[in-house]
């Protein structure tokens, strides 16, 4: 057994130490003052596993090419908190409840509208201003909630400007289908839409009637019955709310049964992603999506366009950047107008958000009384040789149509 | 409705069914003899599918051709897994032995999702998008390959536990325990052999359904319920059973998305299960137990 020699303190160890104490005693208060008037601490709720992860991993995107802009736009900088919703609504709830506990004065998210309506009741019950980047069955702020916003259009929003954008197209085009078989995923975003389609068509005096209407499970590993079955109907063309994965299997199916319909014409996500266009090539060209969008001529969207591509060189810019970077901008903005964290400070400063330089279409981010942004817009784009082009509205296009749907089977 | 579409919708379902049994033979076969229920039966099919795809995409190997070099693999995996590790808690509760499963599961799909992230991925072979015609009949070629590969795998399988040596005696391991050790099988190694036997099955029937579906780590729990459906639809540990119900499992979603609502494909198979429970709780070819 050895012993430890005797530790001797000499009279210049006891010197450091006191003057490393005396240091760290004097920077304590500006840690204090630090921490006052520091950063904002944003809760990021997104699907990243489960059946929407790759969206919620899209979405990120969103939230790290922001803080690059918004020093250039001089607004401060926020403290990101992640949170895994695990595309689940009761993890939701939970994960916003985790967020808010360790700290998070403000919640953003979380792409799906039964998600967001979990994290939505947690936001208001605990007096945490949520900024909802995407989701779209209108009850969410239809509750009277007080700390509960979204900048992105409702389900009869999206549909209206849809078949306002359709319209411009078969007028420009000079033709149009005369029958639709309409696919549709049975959660609560595509039951949503399918309600809506029903409430909000008729108003439109469109050209196409709907021959059949087919509801799937988003998470099916097989649609060729769905194929199989309206492609039986025989309409021109094919109308669809999906998903990504879904919208990828339909698309082989489409291929395998020897079926080009006029026109694919989505209202929902799926058919314009990276992952949709990498993975199919040639066969993604030609569907168009009524989403909402980026105005291509807006200043902001170009410098958008610049970061992502710079972070991410194979990824177009999409809806699921563009308004998680627009949540977060609503965030930051009423930040800098409140000078102070209080969630109610914030609340009422993102109730009277007016930005006008923004990246979607429409005059820009206000929040009617129901903190509703009820001006935004959507576009009709359509995959054209691994990119995505604008053709309405006439005033954030770029491209005009290519109709019909160039057949399956001659695409080399 | 046009009457050839019923006749594509069937087709399509009984080629999709085989695959289906064929995943299930896996189940059965290790229920079948060492008595234990495989909760990571999906997760270890999830593997497959991603060793497929790594062979397809670094070595250009396609998933058909690759089912013996996966099989091969996930026989080592599985021979180990149950000589080191699912042997030694054999003596324990039932359910212990479930926890154990699904811990492997849990930990094969934390090691997919590290290895190859969240997102779906496929193999893009040069006949994806081909079909036939057969008059009015249109069969995708990738769902027809793939449902004789899965028959051609069974068969083997079949073959096999009927005529070979040590398939007799895995037979007799699963028939008598007590009267293998008693004539002196080597127990320990035929239960090896027959847990990496199953994973070979899962290997084989996960390279094969890497041409119809896209793989990502999450898959495993759907695919784990699926073949529980087929396999109590068929009889727990039968073999002709587990292709019986894959093929019943399959067509019959199939024709009931065709005929009712696509939403409702799994409602169907899961009233299937409820009906063969209430009626024959042994399956449709499992032996009644006393």
């Amino acid at each position: 057994m050895t012993c430890k020699p005797h530790t001797v303190i000499t009279r210049r160890t006891f010197s450091t130490g006191v003057t490393a104490a005396g240091l760290t005693a004097a920077a304590g208060p500006f840690n204090v003052l630090r921490a006052q008037g520091g950063a904002l601490k944003v809760g990021v709720l997104l699907p990243r596993s489960g059946v929407q992860a790759g969206i919620g991993q899209d979405c990120q995107r969103g939230v790290e090419i922001a803080p690059g802009i918004f020093k250039d736009l001089g607004l401060p900088n926020l403290q990101i908190m992640n949170g895994d919703t695990e595309s689940n609504p009761q993890i939701a709830r939970a994960q916003a409840e985790k967020l808010i506990n360790e700290g998070a004065q403000l919640l953003v998210g979380a792409f799906d509208s039964g998600q967001t309506t979990t994290i939505a009741q947690v936001a208001e019950q605990r007096g945490i201003p949520l900024v909802i980047n995407i989701a779209a069955a209108p009850p969410i702020t239809e509750q009277g909630y007080k700390f509960v916003f979204r900048n992105f259009p409702t389900a009869p929003m999206i549909l209206g400007d849809a078949f306002a954008n359709q319209k411009e197209i078969f007028a420009a085009t000079g033709s149009a289908p005369k029958s639709a078989a309409f696919l549709h995923v049975n959660d609560t975003f595509g039951t949503a839409m399918q309600k809506g389609i029903g409430a909000v068509m008729p108003r439109f005096n469109m050209p196409y009637k709907i021959a059949e209407t087919i509801a799937y499970d988003p998470r099916a590993r097989d649609l060729s019955v769905e194929i199989a079955k309206a492609k039986a109907t025989g309409a021109d063309a094919l109308l669809v709310v999906s998903r990504l994965n879904d919208a990828i299997l339909l698309t082989r199916e489409l291929v395998k049964q020897r079926w080009t319909p006029m026109a694919v014409l989505s209202m929902g996500p799926g058919w314009y992603e990276d992952q949709y266009l990498k993975t199919l090539g040639k066969l993604s060209d030609g569907p168009m999506s009524f989403v909402p969008w980026y105005d291509p001529n807006k200043k902001l969207s170009k410098q958008l366009e610049a970061v992502l591509a710079k972070a991410y060189p194979a990824i177009n810019l999409n809806t699921n950047h563009i308004f998680t970077f627009e949540a977060l901008l609503v965030a930051a903005d009423a930040y800098k107008r409140a000078g102070s964290t209080d969630p109610k400070a914030l609340a009422d400063a993102i109730r009277k958000t007016n930005i006008t330089d923004n990246v979607s279409i429409g005059p820009g981010i206000q929040f009617d009384a129901k903190g509703q942004n009820d001006k935004v817009k959507d576009a009709a784009i359509q995959n054209r040789d691994g990119k995505l082009v604008t053709l309405a509205p006439k005033a954030a296009a770029n491209a005009k149509p290519d109709w019909p749907l160039k057949p399956y089977d001659k695409r080399g | 409705m046009p009457a050839d579409i019923y006749l594509n919708v069937a087709v399509s379902g009984i080629l999709t069914g085989l695959i289906y049994g064929l995943s299930t033979l896996g189940l059965s076969v290790i229920f079948g003899v060492i008595r234990i229920v495989n909760f990571a039966h999906g997760e270890i099919m999830v593997v497959g599918m991603f060793v497929t795809l790594v062979l397809f995409r670094h070595l250009g190997i396609d998933p058909l051709l690759s089912i013996p070099i996966v099989a091969a693999a996930l026989f080592g995996f599985g021979f180990v897994l149950q000589d080191w590790v699912v042997r030694r808690v054999a003596h324990l509760a039932d359910h212990m032995q479930f926890l154990l499963m699904a811990a492997v599961a849990v930990i094969l799909i934390s090691v997919c999702l590290m290895l190859f992230g969240p997102d779906a991925q496929g193999a893009q072979v040069g006949y994806a998008y081909d079909s036939l015609s057969i008059g009015p009949l249109i069969v995708d070629k990738v769902r027809l390959y793939a449902g004789l590969a899965a028959l051609v795998v069974a068969a083997a399988l079949f073959a096999f536990f009927r005529y070979a040596a040590t398939g007799k005696a895995i037979r007799a391991c699963g028939d008598n325990y007590l009267g293998a050790q008693v004539v002196g099988l080597n127990v320990r190694r035929l239960f090896a052999l027959t847990f990496g036997i199953g994973t070979a099955c899962l290997g084989a029937a996960g390279a094969i359904l890497l041409l119809l579906i896209d793989v990502h780590p999450y898959l495993g729990p759907p695919l784990t319920l699926l073949a529980f459906i087929i396999v109590i639809v068929g009889g727990m540990g039968s073999l002709p059973g587990a292709m019986l119900g894959g093929v019943l499992i399959g067509a019959s979603e199939a024709i009931a998305g065709l005929l009712l609502q696509p939403s409702l494909k799994s409602a169907f198979s899961f009233g299937l299960l409820i009906l063969v429970l209430l009626v024959r709780p042994q399956g449709l070819l499992g032996k009644a137990t006393q």
